[in-house]
């Protein structure tokens, strides 16, 4: 077939159609004319209740459709033989109506990278809608973990042979699966905003939980809240059974010397070392960790399905409110996926204003992370707390240009809301040259050269080369495990190219390699930074005027740049709405989570906190 | 030799800790005087470039100065001319809020039934407003500002409130946003 699949490589192609004779196809429909047998349907909308949503054939569909029979043998030949091997982005998107000539559908995509650095090869794979079920990736790539454990639970697709396919986010026994198009909250008013009722006529302002007879967004199978009856109690006990059921099973040693007698303990949801409401269920030997299962989504709101109720732009403040400590580069990487969809081109001093706030962004967050570093291994605030002061200032320059401290909804399609203000670049000047490098340094053998820390972090919670590419973890994790990786050089979006920086790595992979590659990296955003705020030209911020019910051409796209936690995505479906049919977010902090049961086994209880806080996570983004 | 990063820590702390009253001191003798130089702190707030010590603003006693750009909640604006509300009621704002929390009642022709260019009701619910700004960065009549008051603790939840009760004379919005003004009456013109 003559037609190559769009945002692939050739050779890609090439080498797929030789292993996988008729097993793959474009999953965008050829030109008409070139294909044989694809009927030549025009674009279509629907106004549909259900779903407004894009049928027949739509362009800009990516990559490979892949029957799910040889979804893991093409997945193995793209990793050991054409070398990808990252395993960066795995969801799914509903399609309740007919779409092209495919019946209702779940379509499962799954996002791979090189190493060496370039563009994706983007898998998808259809299962019914009913009784839907794919085989698992799992013991093959680690990475999907999660990501497989998320899609059972929101869009309820079973992942066979998965090790533990337990809901991620939502409880066991939730009824439904929230993802899905046709599921509707508690507080349902309309598929779409902007609601009808606010404008022109009013409607009849109400308390949100005056619209609900619990009062309160909970709904629940068979007898809930929803009648006011209380909630049964072996609901809950079932969430239950299964974590402990694979709390007892997991990593045993039937060859256990002594038979002493393990235990469960609950670290969390409420536990300072956590950053937020996070729970681990650890299974102890004594002190030492035989296994450790983190249990999320205490801070879930479906920031997904909000987000495909809204607009494209109402989404801005909403990425905000992701990874709370960076703000700006959640939401460039919102905009740029975006402008990936929309072609728009940006203005130089946009751009140059972009790469600023997210280095400055970079900053702030490495050094909170190695600040709270020294909170969780039991230095108390000191360490904390000096990094925050250099965060006050740094904040100071964030809330003149965009008038918040940390919602800043500051960057937009086409380029950023608001210009510099008067002065703002001699001040920033001055904190880069002067004052930043000597609190760095300062911050730096504050914690680095303490022989208490060293000593608490050596050698503690380490990670192998290989196991880190297979875990999917990104940023700082996967540096500090010697591997190269950086999105800034390995894809470069904006104009990033033009900065002299180097992409640090530390050997070790332990948990002081992580916390000491993160002033590596301040010190190369610094670098940065002093370039792009010589450079600053003068011109427009914006390259387009913006309408509030925007729209974008259909198709969809993954966007990925390097926040400061690591590998921040968007994998955005848009048909041609003013609202995103799909919005997905690749959360760097949950993914980063993979490899920390592995981490933490064998080690002491209290190196747990250490090796989370390594990490470097936050819980905003964790649950979305 | 071993032991040598502890005492360097704990001399940092040291250090942090006696710059404190230092700078106490230094700003005591520089009381009353504007900023003397460029990067220096808010004159009797020890928080700035050059601060080395603790960096607490002994908030209420102490204010750091705002800038411009701060927001939260939406204000509206009467026109210093006709003495109205700007509002139009054409809904951009109610269409762009994130969080759907603006109703507009858009007034009718009693007779004809044809829309009138102002609101007969205007809502906004703070308990849901999430202070983004984009009703006012969308608002083509400079009819809607983020005001800069942040002092809004109460015993009770304020919920709905009416354009009436947030409307605030354009010489308000003057005072506390002077660049944005001035670009403002510059494009008028």
């Amino acid at each position: 077939m003559a037609h190559l699949p769009l945002d692939m490589p050739v050779e890609v192609w090439e080498r797929l159609q030789e292993h996988f004779p008729g097993a793959l196809r474009p999953a965008e429909p050829p030109e008409s004319g070139e294909g044989e047998g694809y009927p030549q349907a025009k674009p279509h909308r629907m106004t549909h209740a259900v779903s407004r949503s894009l049928l027949m054939s739509r362009p800009r569909y990516e990559g490979v459709l892949v029957h799910s029979r040889h979804l893991l043998p093409v997945l193995q030949f793209l990793r050991d033989e054409l070398g990808y091997v990252y395993l960066s982005n795995l969801t799914a998107v509903d399609y309740p109506e007919p779409l092209e000539q495919f019946p209702p559908h779940i379509d499962v995509v799954y996002h791979l990278f090189r190493l060496e650095g370039g563009g994706y090869v983007a898998l998808h794979v259809h299962t019914t809608r009913d009784g839907a079920i794919l085989p698992s990736i799992t013991p093959e790539f680690p990475a999907a973990n999660l990501q497989e454990r998320e899609v059972w639970d929101m869009f309820g697709v079973r992942f066979e042979g998965h090790p533990d396919l337990r809901r991620l986010l939502m409880w066991e026994g939730f009824d439904g699966f929230p993802m899905r198009k046709d599921w509707r909250e508690a507080y349902y008013e309309q598929e779409h905003k902007p609601y009808r009722s606010r404008f022109p006529d009013g409607g009849n302002p109400l308390y949100a939980e005056e619209r609900t007879p619990s009062h309160a967004n909970i709904r629940q199978s068979r007898q809930g809240l929803l009648d006011n009856s209380p909630p049964m109690d072996d609901e809950f006990g079932e969430a239950d059974r299964l974590l402990y059921e694979r709390m007892l099973t997991a990593d045993q040693d039937p060859d256990k010397p002594l038979k002493t007698e393990e235990m469960i303990l609950n670290m969390g949801p409420h536990h300072p070392s956590t950053h937020g409401v996070f729970r681990m269920a650890v299974r102890l030997d004594g002190e030492t960790v035989r296994h450790l299962e983190p249990v999320f989504g205490y801070l879930h709101r479906n920031h997904e399905k909000i987000g495909e109720r809204n607009t494209w732009l109402q989404n801005i403040p909403y990425t905000d409110r992701l990874d709370y400590l960076n703000g700006m580069t959640n939401s460039l990487a919102y905009c740029l996926a975006m402008e990936k969809l929309l072609g728009w081109p940006i203005p130089e001093r946009a751009e140059y204003i972009r790469i600023i706030m997210s280095e400055f962004s970079r900053v702030v967050n490495h050094m909170l992370a190695a600040g709270f570093f020294s909170n969780e291994l039991g230095l108390y605030f000191t360490g904390s707390l000096y990094a925050l002061e250099e965060r006050e200032l740094i904040l100071d320059l964030f809330e003149a240009v965009s008038g918040g401290r940390m919602m800043f909804n500051y960057m937009r399609p086409g380029g950023v809301a608001a210009d510099l203000p008067d002065g703002w670049l001699d001040q920033a000047k001055r904190l880069v040259h002067e004052r930043l490098p000597k609190k760095v340094k300062e911050m730096q053998s504050f914690l680095l050269d303490n022989e208490i820390l060293q000593a608490r972090s050596m050698g503690v919670g380490a990670l192998s080369r290989a196991d880190a590419i297979a875990c999917g973890v990104s940023g700082p994790v996967l540096r500090a495990c010697g591997v190269p990786y950086d999105v800034r050089r390995a894809e470069p979006y904006g104009i990033y190219e033009r900065f002299e920086f180097d992409v640090v790595t530390r050997q070790a992979g332990d948990v002081f390699a992580r916390v000491a590659l993160r002033f590596d990296e301040i010190w190369q955003s610094l670098k940065i930074l002093g370039q792009a705020l010589d450079q600053v030209p003068a011109g427009d911020i914006q390259s387009h005027r913006l309408s509030p019910r925007m729209r974008i051409p259909p198709g969809e796209t993954y966007g990925r740049i390097e926040a400061p936690k690591g590998e921040l995505g968007f994998y955005l479906v848009s048909d041609g709405g003013a609202n995103p049919y799909r919005y997905h977010i690749r959360a760097t902090s949950l993914l980063n989570l993979t490899p920390l049961s592995q981490l933490t086994r064998g080690g002491k209880i209290a190196d747990i906190v250490a090796t989370l806080g390594s990490i470097d996570l936050t819980m905003g983004e964790v649950d979305r | 030799m071993y032991g040598w990063g502890i005492i360097k820590t704990l001399w940092m702390t040291l250090y942090h800790f006696a710059m404190t009253y230092v700078e106490d001191v230094r700003s005591w003798l520089l009381r009353g005087k504007e900023g003397t130089s460029e990067g220096d702190s808010i004159p009797g707030v020890a928080r700035g470039e050059r601060t080395h010590g603790v960096f607490t603003v002994r908030y209420p006693s102490e204010r750091r100065e705002l800038p411009e750009r701060y927001r939260n909640f939406p204000f509206f604006v009467i026109d210093a001319e006709t003495e109205q509300l700007r509002c139009t009621a054409c809904g951009i704002c109610a269409q762009i809020c994130p969080v759907q929390c603006i109703w507009i009642e858009r007034a009718k022709e009693p007779e004809t039934g044809r829309p009138r260019r102002y609101p007969v009701s205007y809502y906004l619910d703070t308990s849901q407003c999430m202070t983004c700004g984009f009703c006012a960065e969308f608002c083509p009549f400079d009819a809607i500002k983020m005001d800069k008051d942040f002092e809004l603790a109460s015993y009770s939840r304020p919920g709905f409130v009416s354009a009436k009760d947030l409307a605030k004379p354009e010489a308000y919005h003057a005072a506390i946003h002077p660049t944005a003004y001035a670009e403002e009456a510059a494009k008028k013109k």
